[in-house]
């Protein structure tokens, strides 16, 4: 078959290229968007950027302590979503994992890169920005949701996974830093990471009560 | 290390904690191992949800133009290498996911399409469909094996009064009519009503209301089969 190539005179002008989110795309699903995304839909970009844009910063300003690092971070981050869109198996993962996957790698290689996370001890965010950290509602919800499901690891385990993950060091390095066999950074690794799968899957996830029973073995 | 020690990876590559070394041997022993494919998709949400973990100040608003302006000029180099590659079963699955949603909203408020509906829904959440793009307007058909077919388009403008478009199966030479269809919304999805054997072609063309049984002018778009 030949492919056509005429022009209608009705056809639709191709919409103005703005960086403005229609309101069709805005109530979609993640999944959806990364669809819309993969067959070159820039507002579908937009609107996962609007919606993920913040913890991805936040979580590479945590990892890197550097705002214009931060920055780089998760503009490479989101234009490897863009060009990894057509790639992604909604079956596979959730679409925020899949993102934010993105966003942590692109922190970590910047990190030993630059060297920048060799600050001894993993301060809060809040003293980098100086306190002045303006947080929505709901991701203060879950950052607290999280902060208590890490709360209730055995403190070698947190130690293990919050240095990998906001400090960017690798099991090798957490090794030597903390005087133990690799073998048990990776078992605290691992058995922390998936005892934290459960925590964060409890529906009646109440971090307060559970402070009474923590483990702190 | 010994070989078994390579499990012992997971939560380590889950954590983008592992140096360069290891994580090209762990890459190259997921391929082949099941077992530890299915532990590292467990650890994913986990870890993921680490990044939920840390403040969350708003980046800055230059940071959204920035990155949007590097996406539209890397847009005119992504879509044409993504056309030349026959669809992945990801990409399948992903449009499904899409018409999913759009269908959903759809189907709340016309009840008695319903069926035609998962029908579609059937069509395109099939993992064995075949999805052509379309040449001469964005979107794909999705094929089934077993012939049965969908159109999806977007950004296709409203008929003139008095039109319709009308889908073609195109067949040793001759045309076939296909089901009519008029553009609603920004993307329209359209099961076709004759079935796509191999080696046939869609094409959709502009046509009096109510369809005829020879297209009288030339396709607007089609895809080949």
């Amino acid at each position: 078959m030949t492919p056509a190539a005429i022009l209608i005179p009705w056809a639709r002008p191709a919409p103005p290229r703005s960086h403005h989110v229609p309101p069709d795309v805005v109530h979609l699903s993640d999944e959806a968007l990364i669809a819309l995304a993969a067959e070159g839909d820039e507002p579908a970009l937009a609107a996962l950027y609007d919606r993920y844009g913040r913890v991805a910063y936040g979580l590479a300003l945590r990892v890197l302590r550097d705002a214009a690092l931060a920055e780089d971070a998760v503009q490479e981050a989101f234009l490897a979503v863009w060009r990894s869109a057509h790639r992604y198996i909604p079956e596979r993962s959730k679409a925020s994992t899949w993102i934010l996957t993105f966003v942590h790698r692109r922190a970590v290689d910047l990190v030993r890169r630059e060297e920048r996370r060799r600050a001894d001890q993993l301060t809060d965010v809040d003293s980098v920005v100086g306190g002045m950290v303006d947080e929505e509602a709901w991701l203060r919800l879950e950052r607290e949701r999280v902060q208590g499901a890490l709360r209730q690891l055995p403190d070698h385990q947190r130690e293990a996974i919050e240095l990998a993950y906001y400090g960017g060091f690798t099991q090798s390095e957490l090794a030597e830093r903390l005087g133990q066999p690799l073998g048990t950074i990776k078992s605290r690794m691992f058995t922390g990471l998936a005892r934290l799968r459960e925590l964060l899957e409890e529906p009646d996830h109440e971090p307060e009560r559970w402070q009474t029973t923590r483990s702190t073995t | 290390m010994a070989d078994d020690a390579i499990h012992d990876l997971t939560a380590g590559y889950a954590l983008d904690a592992l140096d360069s070394h290891d994580e090209e041997r762990y890459e190259e022993h997921l391929a082949t191992c099941e077992r530890c494919r299915e532990e590292l998709a467990e650890l994913r949400d986990p870890v993921a949800a680490l990044a939920y973990g840390a403040t969350s100040p708003a980046p800055p608003p230059a940071l959204r133009e920035r990155i949007l302006e590097a996406v539209h000029a890397e847009r005119s180099n992504v879509v044409p290498i993504r056309r030349r590659l026959p669809a992945a079963l990801g990409a399948v699955a992903a449009v499904a996911a899409t018409v999913a949603i759009a269908l959903g909203l759809w189907a709340a408020s016309v009840s008695s399409e319903l069926d035609r509906e998962r029908t579609l829904l059937a069509i395109l959440a099939d993992p064995e469909a075949t999805s052509i793009p379309l040449e001469g307007a964005n979107g794909r058909v999705v094929v089934t094996d077993t012939g049965e077919a969908a159109l999806i388009v977007s950004g296709l403008a409203t008929a003139p009064p008095g039109k319709t478009y009308e889908l073609w199966v195109a067949k040793n030479g001759e045309m076939l009519p296909a089901g009519v269809f008029d553009a609603k919304r920004e993307r329209d999805v359209v099961r076709l009503t004759r079935p796509v054997p191999p080696g046939s072609g869609v094409a959709v063309t502009v046509e009096d209301d109510g369809g005829t049984d020879t297209p009288t002018g030339d396709p607007i778009f089609s895809a080949g089969i």
